[in-house]
């Protein structure tokens, strides 16, 4: 009986945690390899999550659809609906300066979620989505959870690779160009605001697909469950604590500021009745803390980012230019 | 090659280029002199789409490309340093060379995941171009160092290298021998002659060290208070009262130096 339970919390564990990772790689697109500052990770998020449960639910009157389309139509349906609305407010935002884009997705943030919580017709308000379908389930008995945390692993592992090739890509490299320097970007030919947008849009799409795979993990959704607490704030500190720009980094910090967080929770449970819902608060806290403590002490978080390795037949000389190349001052 | 007609441009009030006209001949090693806050970098910054005219036009080729953005212009064949060397600090000296060469298909995400094999052999002739622009600007001990880690003047280098890294028509250097040493700067003024003989790259240089400009350039534009002043050849330059009253040391205004 305890292994069981511990198996299965640790099953729920890794599925969640796997969930938050997609997020962080997300977000390392923008903000890790574009430098796009999105404080509005929530509502690609929920865009995600709301559009694969209408076009998977059975069809309902309480809300648009369902449409009971399958489970992959419903997560394309999500990165497509993440990303329409990420080009349109990309394409308003994405001229501003870093500061000001911060700025303006906390809005669209907020004012998306908003129309969830208020468009009953279209997502049934504050009372939110039920019976959106777990895909896998009932293929093999008892192990629903089990085959769903492997859909998760590997839309996460598929995202990882995706991203990586990409980094590594002419593409990542204008990508990070475009962070460091917009001036000499444009200098040397590249239309900054396209990549941009690319790097906007990629990295919602991604965001979208987190979101999909909660609700289906879930099964039920409401707007409250796209509190910027959980689905922006924490996704943060995922990649900040990770390393940003570092895809490897994003995925291990998901897991270990979820752990914390996690962790912190079957601590605030043990104690008594009265004292936990000033824990509940105490816990957010320690999240702040920790990202302060990691900023200080690690600014580049757990695995920093390394900028990749030039490919295509290095020679021998690379390791004696490395040597010579200490010192970088005349 | 490059034509500047009447270009005005105001920062808030205070009229940084005033009815500025000149031309870039196609061919020439055209120097632009003046003292700080003459306007020559604003000027740079109009011709490479940095900044708006507030009126006249500028014409490359014959074309109108007044108000056009830095990367059209860059495919129409204009490349530009900058001042205060702009570099991609956290990544490494060979990729800020290769970032910049055009019709990277890698460039393209999707061509990226499903094309590999293509993306890396292109990789790899553009390494090859890199290492020898480093090796030329004897660098190449830097070659995996960040780019932020350098000092004034390697950064200085880097993006004279980064000019190297194309085929351009115009390359305007804005001060390119600040921060570098005697002998690396006697190297380059050479390069600077050998591109421009050789490949028939025309050149804009802005330059305070007078040695510089009198080796390299002719003709040589002076610019002061945003007007062009003289153009001439050097020894014109040199005998003119009006330039040497207000630069070669003379009263002028105490101007406040105009960068955007």
């Amino acid at each position: 009986m305890e292994i069981t339970g511990l198996l299965s919390y640790g099953v729920f564990f890794a599925t969640l945690a796997g969930i938050y990772a997609v997020l962080a790689l997300g977000l390392n697109v923008q903000w890790g390899h574009t430098g796009l500052f999105n404080i509005g990770v929530a509502a690609f998020f929920a865009i995600g999550a709301y559009a694969s449960a209408i076009f998977t639910t059975a069809p309902s009157d309480m809300h648009m659809g369902g449409f009971g389309m399958p489970f992959l139509i419903g997560i394309v349906a999500a990165m497509v609906c993440s990303g329409v609305i990420a080009l349109l407010v990309g394409l308003i935002t994405l001229n501003l300066r870093s500061d000001y884009l911060a700025i303006a997705t906390i809005g669209i943030a907020e004012i998306i979620r908003l129309f969830l919580k208020n468009e009953g017709w279209l997502t049934n308000g504050v009372r939110g989505i039920p019976g959106i379908p777990k895909p896998l389930s009932g293929v093999i008995e008892g192990a629903d959870e089990l085959l769903f945390l492997g859909v998760v692993l590997a839309a996460m592992l598929v995202v990882y690779l995706a991203l990586e090739r990409g980094y590594r890509s002419p593409w990542g490299r204008v990508l990070r160009a475009v962070r460091e320097n917009e001036d000499a970007t444009r200098a040397a030919g590249k239309n900054i605001l396209s990549f941009r947008l690319q790097g906007f849009v990629l990295g919602s799409m991604i965001m979208g697909l987190g979101g999909a795979l909660y609700a289906h993990f879930t099964t039920f959704i409401s707007p409250e469950a796209f509190d910027p607490m959980f689905a922006t704030f924490l996704v943060w500190v995922m990649l900040i604590a990770g390393g940003s720009g570092n895809n490897r980094g994003a995925i291990l910090g998901a897991f270990v500021i979820w752990a914390v967080w996690s962790g912190t929770e079957i601590l605030t449970g043990m104690l008594p009745e009265t004292m936990v819902t000033q824990a509940g608060a105490l816990r957010v806290l320690l999240i702040g803390v920790l990202l302060q403590v990691i900023l200080l002490l690690r600014p580049q978080g757990i695995l920093p980012e390394k900028a990749p390795e030039v490919r295509g037949g290095m020679d021998g000389d690379t390791e004696k230019a490395r040597g010579a190349g200490r010192g970088p001052s005349e | 090659m490059i034509v500047i007609q009447d270009v005005v441009k105001y920062f808030s009030g205070h009229r940084a280029v005033d009815h500025c006209s000149f031309e870039i001949a196609e061919g020439s090693i055209t120097g632009l002199i003046g003292p700080n806050g003459a306007g020559k970098t604003t000027l740079f910054n109009i011709i490479a789409g940095f900044l708006q005219p507030d009126a006249g036009k500028v014409f490359l080729r014959g074309r109108d490309v007044t108000g056009f953005p830095p990367h059209r212009l860059f495919h129409l064949g204009l490349m530009r340093t900058f001042q205060i060397p702009h570099v991609f600090g956290r990544m490494t000296v060979l990729e800020n060379l290769m970032v910049v060469p055009a019709h990277q298909g890698g460039e393209n995400l999707v061509v990226s995941w499903l094309a590999w094999g293509r993306v890396r052999d292109q990789e790899k002739a553009i390494r090859e171009k890199a290492e020898k622009v480093l090796d030329f600007l004897e660098i190449t001990h830097l070659r995996d160092e960040l780019a932020g880690n350098l000092s004034g003047g390697q950064k200085k280098l880097l993006e004279l290298g980064r000019t190297m890294m194309t085929e351009p028509d115009v390359i305007l250097l804005d001060e390119p021998g600040a921060g570098v040493n005697r002998t690396l700067l006697g190297k380059l003024s050479a390069d600077i002659q050998r591109l421009n003989r050789e490949h028939g790259y025309t050149f804009c240089v802005i330059e305070h060290d007078m040695d510089l400009i009198a080796r390299l350039c002719d003709p040589i534009v002076v610019m002061a208070q945003g007007k062009v002043m003289v153009e001439g050849t050097m020894d014109q330059i040199r005998r003119d009262p009006e330039v040497l009253d207000a630069y070669l040391g003379g009263a002028t205004e105490p101007a406040a130096e105009a960068q955007p």
